[in-house]
């Protein structure tokens, strides 16, 4: 569905997102996942063509929806109250969003609102479509924004942290709409999350990133089975779900500002497998069944 | 004989206007214990947390820490106990003000009891959380999210408290980070034998960290 080449965004010269190749599959969850600062939220946003305008992007993304944005890529805001015109009625904003798109007849636009807001499970859609946002309940308002980003049936969804500020049950009630509204369009689903617990639940594919670079990718089943890349097994054991003792494994040190990488290998300073060859040469992306671990010693893991 | 419980809760009600936030919730924590109030968003753990702490008085109940009820209190008979309950919140940046270097943030407490902490307590009490005492001098902007709620835990440990209420204070951290905090967390209970009050939505978090565990949904507690 979208395949992303060498993707590089630099900062005043800086690079932050340092190389990334990776494909979309079409109809997928595919999450984004690593600690702040790692470029994943930086990643979804080059794929929207949404990258602030200081920054310098180099590598393919093909093919290049941004052009499309709203009707085969779209964007769940991750705050569904700021997201929605307060003077409109909520209606009105999907049927706008379907005629930004679409030439159709302003009846066609606004029956099409009424089935996305009864699709997400809206109860008597056509009346509360002529309700403003703030007569709507906090999760009425977060399943119109879904409504929104679904309603041109897009083959791209990017969720931005959709759920950081929510609790758990919170959480796996937009994560179960969003895969759910994925699924009723066809969309592929990229997620950007550091909650590894959602990932877990919710996605299928994880690309897990450090400094700016693949560290793994694979299903997230087999990747939470058995991480190759000591990154991601390092993170994975933080997790308390996953604490053999009282006391919680940590990782050493903290991650490298991108205008401070160590040579080599960016984790090889906090990695316990590091060895002199890590220090000195940055991995590649190596097939190591059926998934991709960027280490020197991913295969022996 | 049975001791007299660090912190007892009883009947304790939040209202908002017409909204019942905290609903005749009762609980006691003995010295030393972890109690975890684990829920939703909009459950009443966090108001439950600031009317223990009395930064909101609750609309009636009683609040018996280390054996005093707190409610009747006025202000100035609150002033000798606050130093011994201290809170922790979510937002390490939030907790701190912009402007105050770390080591003045951490003096705060001592300073607001009349005391004046010397540079080695203040560098003391850093280490004692894992930072170097250099990050005295800076502001919390300078610091990461981890860094930056470890100096609020020290800020919390400078009055030598016997309770720590930590609201959510993991929540907004990555995964070694948070871990990090809580093996600190877990040290100073250990070594200072603090008690905690643990407000946190966090399944896993809260079934690692406490020693009890009561659920609370719509202002009341619904399991223990």
């Amino acid at each position: 569905m979208l395949s992303v080449r060498d993707l590089r965004i630099a900062f005043d010269g800086v690079e932050v997102v340092r190389g990334l190749s990776f494909d979309v599959h079409a109809g997928e969850v595919l999450a984004l996942v690593g600690e702040s600062g790692a470029g994943k939220s930086l990643t979804a946003k080059a794929l929207l063509g949404m990258l602030p305008p200081e920054a310098v992007q180099t590598g393919t993304v093909r093919p290049d929806l941004s052009s499309a944005r709203g009707r085969r890529i779209a964007l769940v805001p991750q705050d569904a109250l700021s997201a929605l015109s307060a003077v409109h009625p909520v209606g009105d904003q999907l049927a706008a969003a379907v005629r930004s798109v679409a030439r159709v007849s302003r009846a066609e636009a606004r029956a099409r609102a009424v089935a996305a807001l009864d699709r997400v499970g809206i109860p008597d859609a056509a009346r509360r479509a002529r309700s403003y946002p703030h007569e709507f309940s906090g999760g009425m308002r977060q399943r119109a924004v879904v409504a929104m980003a679904t309603i041109n049936a897009p083959d791209v969804l990017i969720a931005d942290e959709p759920t950081t500020a929510l609790d758990e049950e919170r959480r796996d009630q937009v994560l179960r709409l969003l895969t759910e509204q994925r699924e009723a369009v066809g969309a592929a689903l990229v997620l950007v999350t550091h909650d590894l617990e959602a990932v877990r639940r919710h996605a299928d594919r994880a690309l897990v990133m450090y400094a700016g670079r693949m560290s793994e990718l694979g299903p997230v089943r087999d990747v939470w089975e058995r991480p190759l890349a000591p990154y991601t097994a390092g993170l994975l054991a933080c997790l308390p779900q996953n604490a053999r003792a009282r006391r919680l494994p940590t990782l050493p040190g903290t991650p490298p500002t991108p205008d401070a990488l160590p040579p080599g290998c960016a984790f090889a300073p906090r990695c316990t497998r590091a060895t002199e060859l890590c220090g000195r040469e940055e991995p590649r992306p190596q097939q190591v069944d059926g998934r991709l671990v960027a280490c020197h010693h991913g295969e022996k893991a | 004989m049975r001791t007299i419980p660090l912190l007892d809760v009883r009947d304790l009600v939040v209202r908002y206007g017409a909204v019942t936030a905290v609903d005749h919730v009762s609980f006691s924590l003995d010295a030393g214990e972890t109690l975890a109030i684990e829920g939703p968003s909009g459950c009443g753990k966090s108001s439950t947390a600031m009317a223990v702490l009395q930064l909101r008085r609750p609309d009636s109940g009683e609040v018996r820490f280390e054996g005093r009820e707190l409610t009747g209190l006025t202000e100035p008979g609150l002033r000798p106990l606050r130093p011994r309950m201290q809170p922790v919140f979510q937002d390490p940046y939030g907790s701190l003000s912009p402007r105050q270097r770390i080591r003045d943030a951490v003096a705060e407490p001592l300073r607001l009891q009349g005391l004046r902490p010397t540079a080695g307590q203040v560098a003391a009490l850093l280490d004692r959380v894992g930072l170097d005492p250099s990050y005295g001098d800076r502001r919390p902007h300078e610091l990461s999210g981890g860094q930056c709620q470890r100096a609020g835990i020290a800020r919390a440990l400078a009055s030598n408290p016997r309770l720590l209420v930590l609201d959510e204070p993991v929540s907004a951290l990555d995964p070694s980070v948070r871990a990090g905090i809580l093996n600190l967390l877990a040290d100073l209970r250990d070594e200072l034998g603090l008690a905690y009050l643990f407000i946190c939505h966090d399944r896993a978090v809260v079934r690692h960290f406490a020693d009890r565990v009561v659920e609370m949904r719509d202002g009341r507690i619904t399991s223990r």
